[in-house]
């Protein structure tokens, strides 16, 4: 019988990090998601799975203190709010180069600088494009729900091993803090050292035994033939994630003319403009993506061919609204994408959404779409 | 008597460590690096420990430390090896987990995540390579760059108004009551080389029976950015740098105890 309970999104992260067999977490306080850090340090999980929890000096630390983890074959995850991510860069990059598997959470607070503590998603670009330096790409999960912040650490840590490359829980302030119920996985044991050494013998440092050749964590390489082969390598591997990989939702989409794209907090205020719209009788619906990279960009090219517009909905200045300018342009559509959001940590209303809607369409709501294939 | 009949075991006076990697270094002539490398390569065969030690290498000229040492190895962002040692050793208390790195990396950029190892008494050993110089870049002032000592960001000496003042940082280490072994060393003598080795495996051996971070600074020379002759490099550390980092331990205690001599 599962286990349900009413809990805050960022108690969450640490609960699904204990049952779902991670082994390290390290960390920095920041807020709005000091709560994960403490309670896990309230319930004291090295006593009970024997999993390592470190505050650090820093989050650069904390970054780094988790590559070691990671280039061990150990399941590593550190979680922090935007201006701690800027900083953690540095290392992302590093365990991105050096292709090693883990779990980052940023619980995103309203920027530039220090900026707000308010909910925001303007760390998107940060999350999906890179972030730090060198041509590189996270998998980036995007909850909208304190279900999803449960389901998605598992998730995260799953694909992160499975394509040996860093995973992002992308939330923000308002999900970190909400309270929901939520239903609890059930505890997967740890690996044992045993286990990894079996798994993942070929790359991580666990010690050298006689029966294997040393294994080298890094993403050092001198020759620039052997590390452009590396970066096709990596390419490579973010196409086949692209391919494989891409997750969201659709709401009221059958007879949408008109389609809101959000993720996250932004998406829970779409679906109640969803229904304010549909009242008002627009055919409106709502595309969620979940995975942010992989963007979902083949259902938008789909949906290009029928809606006569799309508005971005975001908790920034516009961010997201580029990649589904490029996914329609790749459709050879030339149905408009406008954006419509607010910032500085405030949430848009779903009246705002509406309002915006028929503003920014209001040629497309009068005379239709000229469509030019 | 021909060259054939000379090799045979029992005429053997000195053999490479099987742990050492059999490759051609990348270290200049007389750098202190490659002694320090043959010194961990040979301990690790001693004491048994290949198959539980994991280094991690820093950025600077031991970069490629993982090149000639037969362990697992991770190489860490440039000053981060503490905090990259730490995540290894948490998770694996068990193995035997160090730090290789120079001034530059240790004592400039690196400085907040060693303090921060130091402090917390993470079980791991710390070997610190000061030669007063960044090395890989090009001969750059580090944080021990002596006073007046010319570099290539200090043309006309280190100027301690401009620059500040050589830090000796394996003092303020040493008041760090995470730490149980700190000492200086150098191997610039066939008499210091032992005394270093004994150091370290004595450090090795305080991390086997978890006593707490060991730290061991190796006074070094880097005759290519002093644009010295291997030689005079020697003399010159002998003169200049021995006088201001004083070789001997400066900490031998337990975890917990903040005993210091200096």
């Amino acid at each position: 019988m599962a286990e349900i309970r009413l809990m805050k999104g960022n108690e969450v992260l640490a609960e699904a990090a204990i049952r779902c067999g991670c082994d390290g977490y390290f960390g920095y306080p920041i807020t709005p998601q000091s709560e994960v850090m403490e309670t896990l340090m309230a319930r004291q999980p090295w006593t009970e799975t024997g999993m390592v929890v470190l505050q650090a000096e820093s989050e650069v630390a904390a970054i780094n203190m988790v590559y070691g983890a990671a280039g061990s074959g150990k399941k590593a995850m550190t979680s922090s709010s935007s201006p701690g991510i800027s900083l953690m860069s540095e290392g992302i990059s590093y365990i991105a180069g050096a292709e090693l598997p883990c779990l980052i959470v940023n619980v995103q607070r309203g920027g530039p600088g220090l900026g707000t503590i308010q909910p925001s998603q303007a760390d998107y670009f940060q999350a999906v494009k890179g972030g730090g330096h060198g041509d590189y790409k996270l998998i980036v999960l995007a909850p909208s729900s304190v279900q999803e912040m449960n389901d998605f650490v598992d998730l995260g840590l799953e694909l992160a091993f499975k394509y040996r490359n860093p995973s992002m829980i992308l939330t923000d302030g308002a999900l970190g803090q909400m309270m929901e119920k939520v239903e609890l996985a059930d505890f997967k044991p740890r690996w044992t050292n045993e286990e990894i050494h079996e798994k993942w013998g070929s790359w991580a440092t666990t010690g050298k035994p006689a029966s294997r050749k040393k294994n080298v964590v890094t993403s050092l390489v001198m020759d620039s033939d052997v590390m452009e082969k590396n970066n096709l390598r990596f390419q490579e591997k973010y196409r086949i994630i692209e391919e494989k990989e891409v997750r969201y939702e659709t709401i009221q989409w059958d007879d949408a003319e008109f389609m809101l794209v959000a993720f996250g907090t932004s998406s829970r205020v779409c679906q109640k403009a969803v229904e304010i719209a549909r009242a008002k009788g627009l055919k409106v619906g709502l595309l969620r993506p979940i995975t942010l990279f992989p963007f979902p960009r083949a259902i938008i090219k789909e949906l290009a061919r029928k809606v006569k517009g799309f508005l971005s909905v975001e908790m920034s200045a516009g961010q997201m609204v580029e990649d589904i300018k490029l996914s329609v342009y790749e459709a050879g559509s030339n149905v408009r994408v406008n954006y419509f959001g607010r910032m500085g940590g405030i949430i848009p209303t779903p009246e705002e959404v509406v309002e915006a809607l028929e503003e920014k369409f209001s040629w497309e709501l009068s005379y239709g779409v000229k469509r030019s294939y | 008597m021909e060259l054939k009949d000379l090799i045979k075991p029992e005429n053997l006076v000195y053999d490479k460590s099987k742990v050492q990697e059999d490759v051609y270094m990348h270290y200049c002539p007389g750098c202190s690096h490659g002694v320090v490398h043959k010194i961990l390569a040979e301990l690790i065969e001693e004491l048994g420990i290949q198959e539980k030690t994991v280094g991690v290498a820093p950025v600077g000229c031991a970069v490629f430390a993982y090149n000639y040492i037969d362990i697992d190895w991770q190489e860490a962002a440039h000053g981060r090896a503490p905090a990259v040692a730490t995540g290894i050793s948490r998770l694996y208390p068990d193995n035997f987990v160090f730090t290789y790195q120079g001034d530059g990396d240790l004592a400039s950029i690196g400085a907040a995540e060693i303090m921060h190892v130091c402090n917390r008494g993470e079980n791991i050993l710390v070997v610190f390579i000061n030669n007063g110089i960044y090395g890989m870049t090009g001969g750059q002032m580090a944080p021990t760059t002596l006073e007046g000592m010319v570099t290539s960001t200090t043309p006309f000496g280190r100027n301690v108004d401009l620059n500040g003042y050589p830090m000796k940082i394996t003092n303020l280490i040493a008041q760090l009551p995470g730490t149980s072994y700190v000492t200086r060393q150098a191997v610039h003598t066939a008499a210091a080389v032992r005394k270093c080795k004994r150091s370290i495996k004595k450090a090795i051996e305080n991390v086997l029976d978890k006593k707490g971070t060991s730290f061991v600074e190796v006074v070094s020379t880097c005759n290519s950015g002093w644009k010295m002759t291997p030689v005079d490099s020697n003399n010159w550390m002998e003169a200049n740098m021995i006088p201001y980092y004083p070789l001997g331990d400066i900490k031998d205690s337990v975890k917990g105890e903040p005993v210091s001599k200096n």
